[in-house]
């Protein structure tokens, strides 16, 4: 059956009868400066050294800006900034500090459409996501938080806690604006000032937080962007009155930022790769599985640490569901991440492009069978087309390496201890998915499954009460929720 | 001469009939009594004003559209809640100048008034960012052991009844109203009685901030009567009564043991303690939610 | 068939029939209202939807004149622009046919009856037989029976699939649409079985409402159908076809559910043959689209016929 649709193509016609027209958003309102500078103590400073890197469009390459690129100097500045915003913070009323956080959360609301925009500009995500996923999730973060701020006392049940002082937050180009609201938000709420560094290539969202909370008059200094690459980063998790370090990104520079931190005594958390399983039971609602699978690993262009990437279905099944898989693929709509029709967009960068094709090959050279959707991708920019791997076993590196990209590797199972067994059999811990349309088996399995977050059917959800982060080496501490909180506090006893 | 000039001095005030705010709609009483509110000072509105005076059918009436209200209320997502509560806050401080002018006529020193105020606009914003944490604070997972999965989760009541203390007409009504809505319920309000008029204000306001028809509905009259009335009436879950009259919550107790209603009285301490750190809180939400327990096997 | 399998074979089919999680399926549902649909896609999908519609008017108080007009509207709805195609069909009761048959003769505009004591379907087999024969007879050429709810509520899901049948054969060359009242059943789990059930039993179409109870066409519940649609077609090669009715009054909900077909059962679906919409109101609201498109202003409600 799955031979039939490959080579015949699907038994039905998804095709041009009636085609939607582009759809673009609208762009020319949203103003990108030529040049950002560093945001540090409240005021947009050129960097130290005067160098500035570009920033590009993945979808066209087309250059939107340069971005300062912050040394040493700049670095020491900015914590210093941090740190004497950081007292006057925390002597004030707590219901004041929450107030301010409510004002930030409800400018950003206001603006979410012109920060969508860039995200979707600058990063290549579509618009979809970032005007219904990405802005409204980072609004959430920031009342969420807000909330926090004065109630800490019974955040922490009556234990002593005290904030921090500088936190160092290094964040990731996937979900730039909602990594970053993942970081400030408990931050702030609960006392302390932050140095947050964006990914190199997609700063700009962090510049135009920067902007808003010129605006609101949140205090100077409590909230400092500075930009640049690895060195800036390495440069903000080593220095000495950094007090917490933040870390979201690849599990190997989290390695080599734990190995840094060592014996600094500064506070930790890691929120790293994954390689989730997502398991289909037989007795699963099946066309919502798929849609299930279709969002685990295709949302964001698969850029997203919890990433359903490893399908495991229950053997029964298998063949009438990867055929239903690949009909769904075949409507997916690759291309302008700006067109609001658009499902999957650019590649953040030529770099991950380049990752991805590499394992792609690897997966092919190992005796998996590929299959891509049948899309057409633009000439400039770069794009990966949605893709599966059948026929995949757990040795191969598909199954165990961390694509990052739209590529999903399919593996079966016949019980469900195997499941389990084959879920957990992965250096990661971060994500899994289970389908199945019986509770109890829903609940057996998330008991089972080594991962900081378990979805039943349904994938790829979050939400600022509801705390996410990993096992092993898919990091530690929790991001969101109560439990959240304790990143950003020492707590006696 | 043009028709619409005119010198500010000769001008004469538009005075306003206060109305009771019920299901989203301003509506009068309907046995048609008004009664006389003493106010401090003259004001550009009226030297006399009138407060409608709730008779039982208005309650009933109230009642009736409350309970309709409930389920969207309590469906709406914890966030959403949040947001509209946030929104009261934003409204209460555009129009501070409305309310502060009501506190003073009604017997506030401008400087209380302020006070009051700010304190309120702060209450708002202090529940609104409690409507998603006190579940991660009241509920549980319990380690019964066995292959359960067994949690506890906090659900509204329904209905609240709430008669807001003569004192502090303002910060009182809210501080009571609010952690009632935290959790999901909708609720009917007695305003003070003496001091009616900043309540029925504040429905005007809440008609402006999201908070949707029959969520919150506001009354005024004799405030011990209606208290009764409440306490008997078997579609209110529970009731929250600020009274000076030591009888008057031995009546509402006595009435809510009818329909096993959860009753809470308080005397003036309540008011006492609005302006310190115990005028809010974590308990003033859980007093108007039912844990539920759930139970639900873990087996392949 | 022997007695036997009379009786297992439905129930087989509701026992296999798969389960559906509401909340994803309302998610996905929902997702195709966000496509955005412009200029000339926009203007082609309208069309499409009005070459798709049963123009219906189902009311005790119909008459004569009352259908003459709906007729006259289905051939020809837009008098100063012939370019807008014909409906696919007039939808009205088994005594308005006739007059609908004078009307329509020659024409591409179908006639279709509802009938089998529409709209609760509670009257006895026989009875419900003999009015589709009489619609039949009297020129309908596409029969939308109901069935019978209580029946499938209470388990008797044999008698559900034999009615179907003899309705299928009493209604001999016409096209049988098979109204579930899906705004009865409960739970998509039910829709879905449902559906599969009156696929098996013999339906040409399957359709969501009689208009009658809320609530009528909605997208989770059209979706399971198009997915019990597309599960029958792989397994058969067989297409069915799919009608939603009711509650569908707005130009953007029939550009959301002709997404909806297009992304789920694809091209061969998007044609009269295999979709219809069930409506009244929808047309001139579409109506109302196009010739914003087509003139650049926003009309009235009044520059349109109310046949």
């Amino acid at each position: 059956m799955k031979d039939a649709s490959q080579t015949t193509g699907s038994l039905f016609e998804f095709g041009s009868k009636w085609d939607y027209a582009p759809a673009p958003e609208a762009r020319d309102w949203v103003k990108i400066q030529s040049r950002y500078e560093l945001f540090i103590g409240g005021k947009f400073v050129a960097p130290h050294s005067g160098r500035y890197f570009p920033t590009i469009s993945p979808s066209t390459e087309e250059v939107l800006a340069e971005v300062a690129e912050a040394d040493d100097t700049d670095v020491d500045a900015a914590v210093a900034a941090a740190e004497e915003a950081q007292r006057a913070w925390i002597a004030l009323r707590p219901g004041e500090r929450s107030k301010y956080l409510f004002r930030l959360a409800r400018a950003v609301q206001e603006r979410s459409r012109e920060l969508a925009i860039l995200e979707s500009l600058d990063g290549g995500k579509p618009i979809k996501e970032s005007r219904d996923v990405d802005l409204p999730l980072v609004c959430a973060h920031l009342f969420y938080h807000a909330g926090w701020a004065d109630k800490l006392d019974l955040a922490f049940q009556g234990r002593a806690y005290r904030p921090l002082g500088v936190a160092g937050q290094i964040i990731p180009w996937n979900f730039p604006l909602l990594m970053a609201a993942w970081k400030i938000a408990p931050a702030l709420a609960c006392g302390n000032a932050v140095v947050l560094k964006p990914a190199e290539t997609t700063s700009l969202t962090a510049l135009h937080l920067a902007r808003i909370c010129q605006e609101i008059e949140l205090p100077p200094g409590l909230v400092n962007i500075i930009t640049g690459a690895g060195a800036t980063g390495a440069a903000l998790a080593s220095h000495p009155r950094v007090k917490k370090v933040a870390f979201t990104g690849s599990t190997e520079v989290g390695r080599r930022i734990q190995a840094a931190t060592a014996g600094s005594g500064k506070k930790l958390t890691l929120e790293l790769g994954g390689k989730a399983a997502n398991i289909v039971f037989a007795d699963a609602p099946i066309d919502q599985a798929i849609e299930g699978i279709i969002g685990a690993i295709f949302f964001n262009q698969g850029h997203v640490c919890c990433a359903g990437s490893r399908l495991l279905v229950e053997e029964s099944v298998a063949g009438e569901l990867i055929e239903k898989l690949k009909d769904r693929m075949r409507t997916l709509r690759v291309g302008d991440p700006l067109d609001k029709n658009t499902d999957i967009g650019a590649i953040n960068s030529e770099a991950q492009l380049k990752t991805i094709e590499g394992l792609v090959k690897s997966g092919e050279e190992e005796g998996a069978e590929r299959w891509s959707a049948p899309c057409e991708l633009p000439g400039k920019g770069f794009w990966f087309s949605p893709t599966i791997f059948t026929g995949v076993t757990s040795s191969h590196r598909i199954a165990r390496e961390e694509i990052f990209g739209p590529v999903l590797s399919v593996l079966t199972f016949r019980t469900a201890d195997e499941a389990v067994e084959k879920a957990n059999n992965t250096m990661y811990g971060l994500s899994a998915g289970v389908w199945t349309s019986k509770g109890s088996k829903s609940f057996w399995m998330a008991q089972r499954l080594r991962a900081g977050v378990v979805w039943a059917n349904t994938f790829n959800k979050f939400d600022p009460s509801a705390p996410f982060g990993g096992l092993k080496e898919s990091g530690f501490g929790r991001e969101g929720g109560r439990q959240g909180l304790s990143a950003y506090v020492e707590i006696d006893g | 001469m043009n028709d619409v000039s005119h010198d500010a001095g000769q001008r004469l005030a538009v005075a306003k009939t206060y109305k009771f705010f019920v299901g989203g709609a301003f509506i009068r009483p309907e046995s048609g009594r008004t009664y006389p509110v003493t106010t401090a000072i003259d004001s550009a509105d009226a030297h006399h004003v009138n407060a409608p005076r709730a008779s039982r059918k208005d309650l009933r009436e109230a009642v009736r559209v409350a309970a309709g209200a409930w389920k969207g209320w309590a469906e709406r997502t914890a966030t959403n809640r949040g947001q509209i509560l946030y929104r009261i806050a934003e409204m209460l401080e555009a129009r501070r100048e409305e309310l502060h002018q009501q506190l003073v006529r009604s017997g506030s020193s401008a400087g209380d008034a302020k006070v009051e105020i700010e304190a309120s606009i702060d209450r708002c914003v202090y529940y609104a960012g409690f409507t998603d944490k006190y579940q991660s604070l009241l509920a549980s997972a319990n380690p019964t052991g066995g292959p359960h999965f067994v949690f506890t989760l906090p659900e509204s009541m329904g209905v609240v009844g709430v008669v807001a203390p003569e004192e502090a007409p303002l910060l009182g009504l809210l501080s009571m109203a609010l952690p009632a809505l935290v959790g999901g319920n909708v609720v009917v309000v007695i305003t003070s009685e003496c001091r009616p008029l900043v309540g029925l204000v504040l429905g005007e306001l809440l008609a402006t901030s999201d908070v949707p028809a029959g969520v919150v509905n506001i009354l005024s009259g004799p405030s011990a009567e209606l208290a009764t009335e409440l306490a008997k009436h078997r579609e209110v879950a529970a009731i929250h009564v600020v009274a000076d009259v030591p009888q008057t919550l031995i009546d509402v107790e006595r009435l809510g043991a009818g329909s096993i209603k959860r009753v809470k009285g308080e005397g003036h301490v309540f008011v006492e303690r609005l302006y310190t750190p115990r005028g809010q809180g974590l308990s003033a939400i859980e007093r108007w939610i039912e844990p539920k327990t759930i139970w639900h096997p873990v087996a392949i | 068939m022997n007695a036997n399998t009379a009786v297992h074979v439905p129930a087989t089919i509701i026992a296999s029939a798969p389960r559906i999680d509401r909340v994803m399926v309302e998610e996905r549902a929902a997702s195709f209202s966000k496509r955005s649909l412009k200029k000339a896609s926009k203007v082609r999908g309208l069309r499409l939807a009005i070459s798709m519609m049963d123009l219906t008017s189902l009311e005790g108080k119909d008459t004569a004149g009352k259908v003459e007009a709906l007729c006259r509207k289905a051939l020809r709805p837009l008098d100063r622009d012939p370019s807008v195609p014909s409906c696919a069909a007039v939808c009205v009761y088994p005594n308005l046919v006739p007059v609908a048959k004078r009307e329509l003769a020659g024409t591409s505009v179908q006639i279709a009856s509802v009938a089998t004591a529409f709209p609760s379907g509670l009257s006895p087999l026989s009875i419900k037989l003999d009015d589709v024969r009489r619609a039949v007879d009297f020129g309908a050429d596409e029969i939308d029976m109901v069935i019978d709810r209580g029946a499938f509520l209470s388990g008797h899901y044999a008698k559900v699939f034999d009615e179907i049948a003899a309705t299928k054969e009493a209604s001999g060359k016409a096209h049988l649409k098979v109204i579930l009242e899906t705004g009865e059943l409960g739970s998509y789990d039910l829709v879905r079985a449902a559906s599969d059930l009156a696929i098996a039993a013999g339906a040409d179409f399957i359709k969501t409402s009689t208009g009658k109870v809320q609530p009528a066409a909605t997208p989770g519940v059209v979706l399971v159908m198009l997915q019990a649609i597309a599960d029958h077609y792989r397994k058969t090669g067989i297409k069915i076809g799919m009608k939603p009715a009711g509650g569908v009054r707005h130009a953007k909900q029939a550009l959301a559910y002709l997404v909806m077909v297009k992304e789920t059962l694809g091209d061969d679906w998007l044609s009269p043959h295999l979709f219809r919409f069930g409506a009244s109101a929808l047309l001139n609201d579409v109506l109302l689209q196009l010739e914003k498109d087509r003139l650049g202003v926003y009309h009235a409600d009044d520059d349109f016929s109310r046949d």
